[in-house]
């Protein structure tokens, strides 16, 4: 590794990991795989516990700010461990001079989408540092919720088999288009909106009714093809993509079309990717499309057989390729 | 979605392969020069697509792959001196020079921002009066009219801080230089970003002096396997010359305007291409009225330029003699996270493009 952190290892892929790996997993004794939450049992109890910090800039885009994306985020993180997200705690650092109005604002929205999610903020800390030594604000958050027995496996998608099906619940890459147009360093103003949502009540809906729910992650930083390459390589399996039943807006596809983005390794906030078994991908379809949340989910893939754990794209052209892990911050296109 | 999916659209792209298919004799070679086509080619399996007697070749067409160590070695000299803010288009950031990268020496503190265009770096400029702006040129005819719109505003309006260090580069003499070199060539699917600016007829040399077959192509699926299905047709009828695929974008004489900008600003320079050493009259430094913006004639700077890691082929696969399959440190020692070469680091370049989409036949 560099003798100093780079951008690069923060961007969620291959990077990330190794940083993870080479300097916190070993040292803190942690069990693989890494899962969004961590499974604790205790006294009879089996709880999912997460945490995640938000540094978004700017703290406030079409569709959300940082304390509704600080609250959703930890809900999500919960929810796609098969978990019913249950108590918050949350940490501000904030910038000396930092309005206090945006600070009041941030906060209801964290209490509104804490009451829509049916979550409790129930922990805090507050710490002022001195102008310029933090971006304005960070916010932490950390979770827990309870866990059902017969919900252990999602997380790890254990019991994945060749032939399951991929559901995502919409169109990918909002989050990431909408906040780069509001960071205003497009000369072009963007109609995107981020799709920053608690996914729990969704979530809950699909488990209710559906028994042969095999994984779900939402698909945050580094986008569907990260969260996809983490699962082949989890499971030991193939998994093949049909392009051209990806959701993509229009907008979207458009602005990654200029700047050399590609939409299946862009951030989103309100996506979960879902593994389904053969027969049941039809039901959860249904019932994520009756949601306002999953009104637009599609069957994007299915699991394969495949020594090599590789993720297989069919071109929306009829062609084929590998879709990889990304190897850090997408780049602009020069050319 | 507007001038993309009728050109993603499958039974069209199933069409021409079909075409394709029927009309070839015999095996081809074509070159693809563009490092935009490279990427979307292998984005969309292209290759996948076509017969097995059809093979792609990639050119020296990615800007960042064919800026040489040394521009980078200066690059990373200036970012470390006083009041100095370097701006770049974002893929140069990870290219390793000699010793080091910016990536690297931003993360060890120093002020290097990326940008979109010369216009953003300028008005770093304007906002950061007190300290030296340096916006790193790289690029073809594409983005060469940028920079040069970019100079003639800072001159108008007498931003004293900007300056350009650059390594703009034009594309006719590298390909010269490649039909030289001996490269077994049918023909080239030319740059279609390039013609836009500089018409279809500065590639008439290419036919009339060597033989070979030219279509300017666009980006899409169709557009690729289109202009494919032109160069087998050409080959077959031993018809070369200079066809224009890529019709809604391209003309024969190009953008008039960018044109005057590029040459009022720039004029043609010796340059030293990665791969291939010094071309000449293939890079642009700027005329004697704007000269007081190139940074090395501001504030000289001295670089310990080493040469490249010797098992890098890097220069072989940009002058079209190898693949990146045919390199020993590929995906083995140098990945995308570990670039070796600048191939390996652009979105556009060879060595990335085939390990990021290696391919599934």
């Amino acid at each position: 590794m560099n003798d100093f952190v780079s951008l690069n290892q923060g961007s969620g892929g291959k990077l990330t990991h190794e940083l993870i790996e080479k300097v916190f997993v070993k040292r803190f004794g942690m069990a693989e795989p890494l899962t969004d939450s961590a499974i604790l049992k205790d006294s009879g109890f089996t709880l999912a516990f997460t945490t995640d910090s938000y540094v978004v800039d700017p703290l406030f885009f079409p569709g959300g700010n940082i304390g509704k994306l600080a609250v959703c985020g930890t809900v999500n993180d919960l929810a796609v461990s098969g978990a019913d997200p249950r108590y918050i705690a949350a940490s501000f650092i904030i910038e000396e001079g930092f309005p206090m109005h945006d600070l009041v604002v941030i906060a209801e929205s964290m209490a509104e989408e804490a009451l829509r999610a049916g979550v409790k903020i129930v922990a805090g800390d507050t710490k002022v540092v001195d102008k310029g030594k933090c971006d304005k604000l960070f916010i932490t958050t950390s979770g827990t919720g309870i866990l059902k027995p017969d919900m252990e496996h999602i997380g790890t998608g254990k019991r994945i088999k060749p032939g399951d099906k991929l559901i995502i619940n919409g169109p990918l890459g909002n989050h990431a288009i909408a906040v780069l147009g509001a960071r205003n360093n497009l000369s072009f103003s963007t109609p995107v909106t981020s799709d920053c949502a608690s996914l729990n009540h969704l979530i809950h809906n699909v488990l209710d009714i559906c028994k042969e729910i095999r994984f779900m992650r939402d698909l945050t930083r580094g986008g569907l093809a990260t969260v996809l390459n983490e699962l082949a390589v989890m499971i030991g399996s193939g998994i093949t993509i049909d392009e051209a039943s990806v959701p993509v807006d229009d907008p979207v596809k458009g602005l990654c079309e200029m700047l050399g983005f590609d939409p299946l390794y862009l951030a989103n906030e309100g996506k979960v990717l879902i593994v389904a078994g053969t027969g049941e991908e039809t039901r959860v379809l249904d019932i994520l499309r009756s949601d306002p949340l999953g009104k637009y989910a599609e069957i994007i893939g299915e699991i394969i057989p495949d020594k090599k754990k590789l993720v297989v794209l069919n071109t929306s052209v009829g062609g084929k390729r590998i879709l990889d892990m990304p190897s850090g911050l997408q780049l602009p296109r020069i050319c | 979605m507007k001038y993309i999916d009728e050109y993603r659209n499958k039974d069209l792209v199933m069409k021409l392969t079909d075409l394709i298919n029927k009309s070839v004799r015999r095996d081809y070679t074509f070159m693809e020069v563009c490092g935009g086509h490279t990427a979307a080619i292998h984005r969309f399996g292209i290759t996948s697509l076509l017969p097995g007697n059809i093979k792609l070749i990639s050119g020296p067409g990615c800007p960042v792959c064919v800026t040489g160590t040394d521009f980078i070695d200066k690059a990373i000299a200036y970012s470390k001196m006083e009041d100095v803010i370097i701006t770049t288009f974002g893929d140069l950031i990870r290219v390793p020079g000699s010793a080091s990268s910016l990536e690297k020496e931003k993360a060890a503190g120093a002020d290097i921002r990326i940008v979109l265009s010369g216009l953003d770096a300028l008005e770093i400029a304007r906002i950061n009066s007190e300290k030296k702006v340096i916006f790193l040129g790289i690029g073809f005819e594409t983005t060469a009219p940028g920079t040069a719109v970019t100079i003639k505003l800072a001159e108008k309006d007498y931003i004293k801080n900007f300056f350009l260090l650059s390594a703009h580069k034009i594309m006719p003499p590298a390909m010269e230089a490649i039909i030289k070199e001996g490269v077994n060539l049918d023909g080239f699917i030319c740059p279609g970003h390039v013609a836009t600016i500089t018409g279809s007829a500065v590639f008439n040399f290419i036919p009339e002096k060597f033989n070979l077959s030219c279509v300017i192509t666009g980006f899409e699926p169709a557009d690729i396997l289109q202009s494919i299905l032109m160069l087998i047709r050409q080959v077959n009828r031993n018809t070369p010359k200079v066809e224009i695929q890529y019709s809604r974008a391209v003309t024969v004489n190009g953008n008039s305007i960018a044109q005057r900008h590029l040459s009022e600003v720039f004029e043609p320079c010796n340059a030293q291409w990665r791969g291939f050493g010094v071309i000449p009259s293939s890079g642009l430094m700027l005329r004697k009225d704007f000269e007081r913006f190139n940074v090395e004639n501001n504030t000289p700077v001295r670089i310990n330029f080493q040469e490249d890691n010797e098992l890098c082929i890097c220069g072989e696969i940009l002058r079209g003699l190898k693949t990146p399959y045919d390199c020993p440190l590929f995906a083995d020692i140098c990945f995308p996270e570990n670039p070796l070469g600048a191939c390996m680091v652009s979105n556009e370049g060879s060595c990335n493009t085939y390990y990021k989409y290696r391919l599934t036949k």
